[in-house]
């Protein structure tokens, strides 16, 4: 990883459908080389995924999401990896963090409906041996997702031509 | 009925109307229009200045300054200038704070220029030099640069123009159209003609921080220069912050003065929002600020790469967010490229003639535009390029 290698990867993750010509003119490197740099970075794991962020709700979607704070009893040998993993290899949890505070793991869940949500945190989550507890808190509204402001579409309000 | 014609001032009269104007009004007026026409940032003001300002509102901020525009304003800008260049103004006789650059040339030009002094103009340059001069009793005297030279002026050129009434030169780097800069070096040899001849500079550095290649060099910084230079500089583009309107002059307290008399019958004082603002930008803007300058400078080479890509020459702009492309080849003039561009492509550039001597057979392309814009309106001048010169090695018309 050098520098390019990470002016790469902050184009990318800002637009994910740059195409290897234009990342390619704009770090004034050659196509193949960027096109190579990818590639190493796809393998390696760097780049996990390309994905588009999507403002369901305008989409005309039902999605509710709840952030859940989970109390786990860490194993021996395994720590809270294990638990983890029980945890997040359930496709309606979109993200789960290890947290250091009052709780343990951060799980984020969406579903089609609240009681959809609360069936999935009462009979998969909390009847997982190692989880203490669980808090449900249900999404109201998303302002800010992934560093993008999801109502703002600002316009360009600049006049056309100017000195 | 009056006959306004006849009651108007002739020195106003005289002076053209934007060349830039009349080419506004025709894009105004198309649809689908992809503009590379625009010399402000695409960016809007970060968040925190725009936060500050909101604070300052909100606390009450809504008074008067000082002519000279808050103290803890002028001494962050001298401090700024000091830490970025060595260069060291006394807040309380040797800054002013102006509504922008705009102001700024303007009180220069007032309070250095009695009628009939000449003022030795680079071009092509910003569009308000010479009629700012002209309005200010003073004869513009134009200086063509070249591309061969990379559009700097040299120390020859400048001598050569110098007569007993040459007052003062306009230094303007990076410049806008060109996006030319000016090394060191250059600049020192220029310095020597300005002592020799003992000339006034005004130094236009509002691009200063959009320096891509190379350190930029403010000109009051070199040896003995500082006593004989009004430097302007602003908020606008480093900031993204052109509708606040707020920039600063600084130099010998001499002509600072006359500077702030002016000022102070005319504007009173700089809006106290935008110094709010300015402050907060000077003291927290840099991280936000170089972002900024990294993405531009991504987008130098995405535009440069295209006309490279297309056939149209262009010399390498180092600082601004400007490229200057020649259209020579295509056998059109600037305005005739620039209005079928619009016509056939709906792509809007500036024609080169509107900023003055040697513009001509060029076009203003800014690059504060998204990546697709660029790459979109490189897409739609390639096709447009090639069919003129198609058309030419045909010998059609
Ligand atoms: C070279 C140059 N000087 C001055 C200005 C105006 O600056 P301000 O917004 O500070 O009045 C511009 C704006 O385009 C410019 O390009």
């Amino acid at each position: 990883m050098d520098k390019k290698d990470q002016e790469i990867l902050e184009m990318l993750q800002d637009n994910s459908r740059l195409r290897t010509e234009q990342i390619a003119a704009m770090l004034g490197l050659d196509q193949k080389d960027v096109a190579n740099r990818i590639k190493e970075m796809e393998e390696q794991g760097i780049i996990v995924k390309y994905h588009t962020l999507i403002n369901w709700e305008k989409a005309g979607e039902e999605v509710v999401s709840a952030l859940i704070e989970v109390k786990v009893t860490p194993q021996r040998g395994a720590g809270f990896d294990a638990v983890a993993e029980r945890i997040y290899r359930f496709p309606e949890v979109k993200s789960v963090y290890l947290m250091s505070g009052r709780y343990d793991l951060s799980v984020l869940i969406e579903g089609k409906t609240m009681k959809e949500v609360a069936l999935f945190v009462s009979t998969k989550l909390a009847t997982i041996e190692e989880v203490q507890s669980t808090a449900t808190h249900f999404v109201l509204k998303k302002y800010k997702q992934e560093g993008i402001i999801l109502e703002d579409k600002e316009k360009d309000r600049r006049l056309v031509i100017s000195p | 009925m009056i006959k306004w014609e006849e009651k108007l001032s002739p020195s106003v009269k005289g002076i053209p109307p934007s060349g830039i104007r009349r080419f506004f009004d025709l894009v105004s007026e198309m649809k689908g229009v992809i503009s590379l026409g625009v010399g402000e940032p695409d960016f809007v003001t970060p968040w925190h200045i725009r936060e500050a300002c909101i604070y300052s509102l909100e606390k009450g901020y809504t008074m008067y300054t000082s002519n000279w525009g808050l103290l803890e304003l002028r001494e962050e800008i001298a401090r700024h200038l000091y830490s970025n260049y060595r260069v060291k103004y006394e807040p309380s006789s040797e800054v002013l704070v102006t509504v922008g650059v705009s102001e700024g040339m303007d009180l220069a030009l007032r309070a250095i220029l009695a009628p009939g002094d000449e003022v030795l103009i680079p071009e092509p340059c910003y569009v308000s030099y010479s009629p700012c001069a002209s309005l200010a009793g003073g004869v513009p005297v134009p200086i063509l640069t070249t591309a061969d030279n990379d559009f700097r002026v040299t120390a020859a050129q400048i001598e050569e123009k110098i007569t007993p009434r040459t007052k003062a030169l306009i230094l303007s780097y990076p410049n806008n159209p060109t996006g030319a800069t000016i090394s060191q070096q250059e600049l020192m040899e220029i310095a020597k003609v300005v002592k020799k001849h003992d000339l006034i500079v005004i130094s236009d550095e509002i691009y200063d921080k959009l320096t891509y290649e190379g350190k930029h060099t403010c000109f009051a910084s070199l040896p003995a220069m500082k006593s004989r230079t009004v430097l302007l500089n602003g908020f606008s583009k480093a900031y993204a912050m052109t509708g606040w309107r707020l920039g600063y002059a600084c130099g010998h307290p001499e002509v600072i003065s006359q500077m702030v008399k002016i000022h102070q019958y005319t504007m009173l004082c700089a809006p106290v929002t935008a110094q709010m603002a300015a402050l907060e930008a000077l003291q927290n803007g840099t991280d936000e600020m170089l972002k900024m300058v990294a993405e531009y400078d991504r987008r130098r080479r995405l535009i440069l790469r295209g006309f490279n890509e297309i056939g149209l020459s262009c010399f390498e702009p180092k600082g601004a967010f400007y490229a200057f492309p020649s259209i020579k080849n295509t056998g059109l003039s600037s305005e005739e490229f620039a209005e079928r561009l619009l016509m056939e492509a709906k792509v809007a550039v500036v024609p080169g003639n509107v900023f003055g001597g040697n513009g001509e057979g060029h076009i203003r392309c800014s690059y504060a535009a998204s990546v697709e814009n660029i790459t979109e309106a490189i897409e739609r001048m390639g096709k447009f390029v090639q069919q003129y010169s198609s058309c030419r090695e045909e010998a059609c018309s």
